[in-house]
């Protein structure tokens, strides 16, 4: 059992983390801990990504003479783009948080939605 | 025009992606008298596109598929653009609507969207363009992501445009809810390339069939299923679409309403057909009768929640729901006819669907009329919208002669040939609950007095009513010549998805 968790500790720290932000994500009345918990969700997944381009002996992929293996670069490239897009829908989302607390004077879930169906 | 220039035929593929990128950019950063001129940049820039996209369909359908290397790098090392006739198909739709929108966004944004805010909402509606055409035209799964991410941002910020402040929430629970679509997306395209040691999909499609029976290969189809129906809105991930679509301006609505849904529903076409291939369905999940059943309890619940709504435009959204059941129903069927089916629906609701949202954007510019109760005696007040509402509603109803008759027709009969005879009562409901809740629209409308006392009309400026009257009437032109051209090309589309 020990070994089973051992052998493959990447997969179980991403999973965790990614349920982590998935529960805030769910769980959590506040805007902002919600977008908290889309960040930790996303970067779980980043993590993901990079713990696959290890090669087992591998360097840095970066050309030098002593070296026999190299990591894989491209899950590294690839996670840039993806941290460039992780930025952008967390601007996009505190910028939304932001027009939602001047029109509804709060960011709790439950006192937004009450707003809601006043106005109905 | 190819011969003319021969360099701009080459990069046709990249500058249908560029063009509307690039004005985008261009409208919030530029001075403030061409800042103004936001909405007749944005329909310059589609009408580049539209331009681009009709090239390019001709040379795809005359040549079979066309092929563009980002930078010169070959394949699987650089990332490729493919274009085959689904993809000019769906490129050609994209750009045909967002066009109408543009114009009639140039006309009657300014009713439903802050005059400051104006510039942005243009920039924004040309992002998605952009987005949405790199989405169908790229050859990379990973690309593919980027472009959906890029679709998504705009999609959000389009809707929290809408004027009441619930458009916002509207718009932070479609962000949500989207991001953990794409995140599961990427998840799943991480697993592939695991598996496999490449993003391209043509690569893929060589390379997957050896490690089917892999359950790395299972969780990537999986994590790949489950974002893009949240992004397409299959029942029962469509929860954001109805608030989303109800509170976002009615041009922004009829432009997602019409390319957002639609582009999600080819992508899963892309992975299920194209990055795997059918015989992964026969020997692996059984992923065609859980989207029958899924998509058959689409088109049932997303007719009965329209019937029972008040509001117009949350009527349409939840009509969307129903109708991308019809879509996703033809793809599952998977035989020929069915699928040329699919096809054909999505035109027509991608088509119906703008006029649909158009009008009724009118009718709050015309009467102010938010309300299925406030249309009586509209047909007197605005006979052409009432008209286009009219007609666009029997071509989504399937009443012969329209577009809606080929393409319910089309799955019907696939369902017959393939045998799923439970499928056969589904098409025929799901068009008899549209003819109700469309009813609902049109007989108040033409059969009722107008109420006493009401404010006076305004009359809906020429180039909004135009768009929503030429897509309504389309559909009408297209139904009749659905036998010929329209039918031969998405049956070849589907030929090829299938091979």
């Amino acid at each position: 059992m020990t070994e089973f968790i051992a052998a493959k500790y990447q997969y179980w720290v991403y999973i965790s983390l990614m349920m982590i932000g998935f529960y805030a994500i769910i769980a959590k009345p506040n805007l902002v801990k919600k977008i908290i918990g889309i960040n930790i969700f996303q970067t779980a997944v980043f993590l993901f990504y990079i713990s696959i381009s290890k090669v087992d002996g591998g360097t840095a992929p970066i050309h030098w003479d002593r070296a026999v293996l190299y990591d894989n670069p491209l899950p590294h490239v690839l996670i840039l783009t993806a941290i460039v897009v992780s930025v952008s829908v967390t601007a996009v989302a505190l910028a939304l948080v932001i027009r939602i607390y001047r029109e509804y004077g709060t960011l709790e879930e439950d006192q937004i939605l009450r707003g809601r169906r006043e106005n109905l | 025009m190819t011969a003319a220039f021969p360099l701009l035929a080459e990069h046709i593929p990249a500058l249908l992606v560029l063009v509307p990128l690039l004005a985008s950019v261009i409208i919030p950063f530029s001075p403030a008298p061409l800042r103004r001129a936001g909405g007749a940049v944005a329909v310059l820039a589609n009408a580049a596109a539209l331009a681009l996209a009709s090239a390019l369909a001709l040379e795809v359908f005359r040549l079979g598929r066309v092929t563009y290397r980002f930078g010169g790098w070959a394949p699987p090392w650089g990332i490729e653009y493919a274009v085959d006739p689904l993809a000019a198909i769906m490129l050609l739709l994209v750009a045909f609507v967002s066009f109408a929108a543009s114009v009639y966004s140039g006309a009657a944004a300014s009713a439903e969207v802050a005059h400051e805010r104006l510039p942005y909402y243009h920039s924004a509606a040309l992002l998605l363009v952009s987005g949405l055409s790199g989405m169908i035209i790229t050859g990379d799964v990973f690309n593919l992501y980027v472009f959906l991410e890029i679709a998504s941002l705009a999609g959000y910020a389009l809707i929290a445009a809408g004027r009441r402040r619930d458009a916002l929430v509207a718009g932070f629970n479609y962000l949500i809810l989207g991001t953990i679509a794409a995140t599961f997306i990427l998840l799943g395209i991480g697993y592939l390339y695991m598996a496999a040691g490449t993003l391209n999909i043509a690569d893929l499609r060589e390379r997957l069939p050896h490690i089917y029976h892999t359950r790395t290969v299972l969780t990537a189809f999986a994590f790949l299923m489950v974002g893009f129906s949240i992004k397409t809105a299959l029942f029962p991930l469509h929860i954001w679409l109805p608030d989303a679509y109800t509170y976002a301006p009615s041009p922004a609505s009829a432009l997602l309403a019409s390319t957002g849904t639609k582009v999600g529903v080819y992508a899963m076409l892309r992975v299920t057909y194209t990055v795997f291939r059918p015989e992964f369905d026969a020997s692996v999940v059984p992923m065609k009768t859980i989207l029958l059943v899924l998509s058959s309890a689409a088109v049932v619940y997303g007719a009965v929640m329209a019937i029972a709504q008040k509001d117009i435009k949350r009527m349409l959204a939840y009509s969307s729901v129903s109708q991308i059941g019809y879509i996703v129903l033809g793809a599952a069927i998977a035989s020929e006819s069915a699928l040329t089916g699919s096809l054909l629906h999505m035109i027509n609701h991608a088509l119906m669907k703008a006029s649909l949202f158009m009008c009724a954007g009118l009718m709050l510019i015309s009467t102010g009329a938010e309300k299925v109760s406030d249309l009586k005696g509209a047909a007197r007040r605005m006979p052409l919208t009432m008209a286009a509402f009219t007609a666009a509603a029997l071509s989504m109803t399937g009443i012969p002669p329209t577009l809606g008759f080929v393409s319910k027709w089309h799955i019907a009969l696939g369902a017959v040939e393939a045998g799923l005879w439970a499928v056969v009562p589904v098409v025929l409901a799901g068009s008899l609950l549209t003819a109700v809740y469309f009813w609902k629209v049109i007989e108040p409308a033409y059969f009722s007095a107008p109420a006493e006392g009401h404010k006076p009309d305004t009359p809906a400026p020429f180039w909004a009513a135009a768009p929503a009257a030429a897509l309504a009437g389309l559909g009408l032109l297209l139904g009749l010549a659905a036998w010929t051209p329209a039918a031969g090309a998405a049956r070849a589309a589907g030929e090829l998805l299938l091979k």
